[in-house]
């Protein structure tokens, strides 16, 4: 079995009386693609938030690598952990070069005119991008580009919350694809937190069911179709196996 | 509209003036707004805090802000110690910059507020820390919103500045009051014009560096910034290139035509005797005592009863050579001050009422209108019905009007002529009480204490031996007659004269 990345030893957070998280207690192996998946409110986000201390656990501890994050300098951290989010949260007054280079330029690091070529190949951008600003373009341009500024300084960890939600169907399916590739060619372990079952199954290689802060359902895609996980899990998955059906039924 | 021409380009020294004191005031308002700023988008607290404080000072009239400064610099005199100025440049730039607060905190506050949360994410995800994120997000996102404060601010505060006059601080507001003084509508027009003028060039220039900011265009805010910056050096030059005047003496005057002559009179003096002179114009009453107890000036004109009611808060009313002899010990002992000597004639207070009103009403003294008072509107000065002295004859005569109104002096006559008010509070030495044909009601009970015109020298002018003789001749050289043509010389409606040359024929009627 190979070591794990990232361990979470009875990991709470608190908001007041609610308990976002659990005594929550994970371990993720090195190259695995995780996807976190849960109704809103589950706890799934504030989860992946601990790894890169946007979100302090109330109790517990969570290790990267062999080290407690709490006892990392944050921006160290943060710099060796790719972060992609819903809301992309393009710097609107740099270009998509700048954008990309942030990572490597707040560490004092000139990032190369070919390696952001590259990232932007990456991502199946035109190279031409680089000096473009972001209001010129579309979302899932966008959100292209804020894959390649999460890759820019070469993290080993990718943590992604619900990074294609806000993008339309085929832009969505073409990009999952597209990291999911990423993930493979460059030997990274990626955490993704999304609402979308289908989703879940179709890219990761774990997946972790999450209600009330804690894990109920930790499977294979493979196990969940076929029955696994219990209550909650086969709930959700229900819903893409429905679709599904009645896709099957209206080409017959 | 030659006359408008001269009046305008003989602004220069005020508007560099101007210039400096808004731009400081400016400055320092944003070097103040923007930490408070940062430090508010840090803590929900002191935003709430600060913004409330800034609105506050905003609902304080910029005069009354502007005059608040006074005591409360003096009062900080027991800290800094006796050097610290409490009129002219510093209370001005405090007031001023008190004023610029508000629009640079509140559109600094709001940039800060409104800023994406994405942005802000993604800032911290890819690991800024306090610093970055403030440089390279929240400051340039928030730059063109906090330029449209500044810009607010810089209108506002060009336009206050022009009350900086009142404290001592030369602006454009100079030619406004003493134009407003005198009726002279081309001095308070170019001044305006200055002053508005000034307002839009920076208020596009201003507009220029926010729309670089906006759209990101580097020429533009720093083309914008560079002309800003070399109107202010310009300014600085022009008023500080001509040499230090640390070695100047400062006249100071009331904000009444007299006042103005007799300031020009001792400045052109002093000018033939070799000193630079400048003036500090318009000042209170009270303002105009401490400062030159204080020694921020240091020569003007006062009047006995003014300084044995005001200042000596003393009711009684002894005869006249007795009453210039206490106030001499009493400003020797109390202020260090030195009353160099009477100017020859009185400006008393008076109650003035068209002779027509006299006749009609068979008004000969005080005694007959306190009869009548109740008919009447009674018209003063904005000081006369705060002072002690309409208090004591008020309560003497037992005056009760049924209206009392206040004006400018100027205004004063205008409003008895047209009937506004039906007697004023005059001056006795004012030219138009003889070219408006007004008469001046007898005081039988000595109400009113005498107003000898008198020379005041502060502390420090008084040992100054030089200033002191070539002050000397003056003394006992003005009788009432000369003063009161050389006031309505520029008091009246045509062929007005300028202070400076009024003076001139003062001092020469005056054998100067």
């Amino acid at each position: 079995m190979p070591e794990p990345v990232l361990t979470f030893s009875g990991v709470s957070k608190a908001y007041g009386p609610t308990r976002a998280i659990d005594a929550l207690d994970l371990a993720i192996e090195a190259g695995s693609f995780v996807a976190l998946v849960g109704a809103s409110g589950s706890g799934k986000s504030t989860l992946l938030k601990t790894v890169n201390r946007l979100v302090e656990p109330t109790t517990g501890s969570v290790t990267f690598d062999g080290d407690d994050v709490a006892g990392l300098p944050l921006a160290g951290l943060r710099r060796r952990i790719g972060y992609v989010f819903q809301s992309i949260g393009l710097f609107p007054h740099m270009s998509v070069a700048e954008n990309i280079a942030i990572g490597p330029r707040l560490a004092g690091e000139r990032l190369p005119e070919d390696r952001i070529g590259k990232l932007l190949e990456w991502v199946e951008l035109d190279r031409e991008m680089v000096d473009r600003m972001p209001d010129e373009l579309s979302g899932g341009q966008r959100q292209r580009v804020g894959v390649a500024r999460a890759l820019a300084a070469e993290p080993q960890l990718l943590l992604m919350d619900e990074p294609f939600g806000a993008l339309d169907p085929v832009t969505r399916d073409a990009l999952g694809e597209r990291v999911r590739k990423l993930h493979e060619e460059l030997g990274l372990t990626t955490v993704m937190v999304t609402h979308d079952m289908a989703e879940a199954l179709l890219l990761a290689d774990r997946v972790l069911v999450m209600d009330a802060g804690r894990i109920v359902a930790d499977e294979t895609p493979q196990s969940l179709v076929a029955g696994a996980g219990g209550e909650i899990a086969q709930a959700l998955v229900a819903v893409p196996r429905h679709q599904a059906e009645r896709l099957a039924e209206l080409s017959a | 509209m030659n006359g408008m021409w001269d009046a305008l380009t003989g602004l220069g020294d005020q508007l560099s003036a101007h210039v400096i004191l808004s731009a400081a005031a400016i400055a320092l308002g944003i070097a103040v707004a923007l930490p408070l700023a940062v430090w508010a988008s840090r803590s929900e607290k002191v935003a709430r805090a600060s913004l409330a404080f800034a609105s506050l000072v905003q609902t304080i009239p910029a005069l009354a802000l502007l005059a608040l400064f006074f005591p409360i610099l003096l009062s900080l005199r027991a800290v800094f110690g006796e050097g610290l100025p409490t009129l002219g440049f510093l209370p001005a730039l405090l007031a001023l910059a008190l004023y610029a607060l508000l629009p640079i905190l509140r559109n600094a506050v709001t940039a800060q507020a409104n800023l994406d949360p994405g942005v802000m994410e993604a800032a911290a995800g890819v690991g800024m820390n306090f610093r970055q994120r403030l440089l390279l997000v929240e400051a340039p996102l928030a730059a063109p919103y906090i330029m449209a404060g500044i810009r607010t601010a810089a209108v506002w505060t060009i336009g206050a500045a022009t009350l900086a006059t009142t404290i001592g601080q030369k602006s454009l507001g100079d030619p406004i009051f003493a134009g407003l003084q005198t009726q002279n509508w081309v001095l308070v027009l170019a001044g305006c014009i200055a002053s508005a003028g000034l307002a839009l060039v920076a208020d596009t220039l201003l507009g220029l560096i926010e729309r670089g900011f906006r759209e990101r265009r580097r020429g533009l805010w720093l083309g914008g910034l560079l002309v800003v910056a070399l109107g202010v050096i310009a300014a600085l030059f022009a008023q500080f290139g001509g040499g230090d005047d640390e070695d100047r003496v400062v006249i100071g005057a009331k904000g009444f035509s007299e006042q103005y002559i007799l300031a020009r009179l001792i400045g052109q003096q002093l000018e033939a005797e070799g000193f630079a002179v400048e003036y500090r114009d318009g000042l209170g009453s009270a303002v105009a005592h401490s400062a030159a107890a204080s020694g921020d000036i240091d020569v003007y004109v006062d009047y006995t009863g003014t300084i044995w009611t005001n200042q000596m808060k003393r009711e009684d009313n002894p005869p006249r050579d007795e009453m210039y002899a206490q106030i001499v010990e009493w400003e020797t002992e109390k202020t260090g001050m030195q009353v160099l000597g009477r100017l020859g004639f009185e400006n008393a207070y008076g109650f003035a009422v068209r002779t027509e009103t006299m006749q009609m009403r068979g008004l000969e003294s005080i005694e007959d209108l306190a009869n009548v008072a109740r008919e009447m509107t009674v018209g003063g000065d904005p000081e006369f019905f705060e002072r002690p002295e309409w208090i004591a004859v008020r309560d003497a005569y037992g005056l009760r009007f049924a209206e009392q109104r206040n004006f400018s002096p100027t205004f004063m006559y205008n409003a008895l002529q047209s009937g506004e008010a039906d007697v004023i509070g005059a001056y006795t030495s004012d030219g138009r009480i003889e070219a408006d044909d007004l008469f001046i009601l007898d005081d039988p009970r000595d109400a009113f204490p005498n107003y000898d015109a008198v020379l005041l020298l502060s502390p420090e002018a008084s040992r100054d031996e030089a200033l002191v003789g070539a002050l000397r001749p003056i003394i006992d050289s003005i009788d009432v007659a000369a003063m009161r043509e050389a006031n309505y010389s520029v008091d009246r409606e045509e062929d007005k004269l300028s202070f400076d040359e009024a003076a001139r024929r003062l001092a020469e009627r005056a054998g100067l």
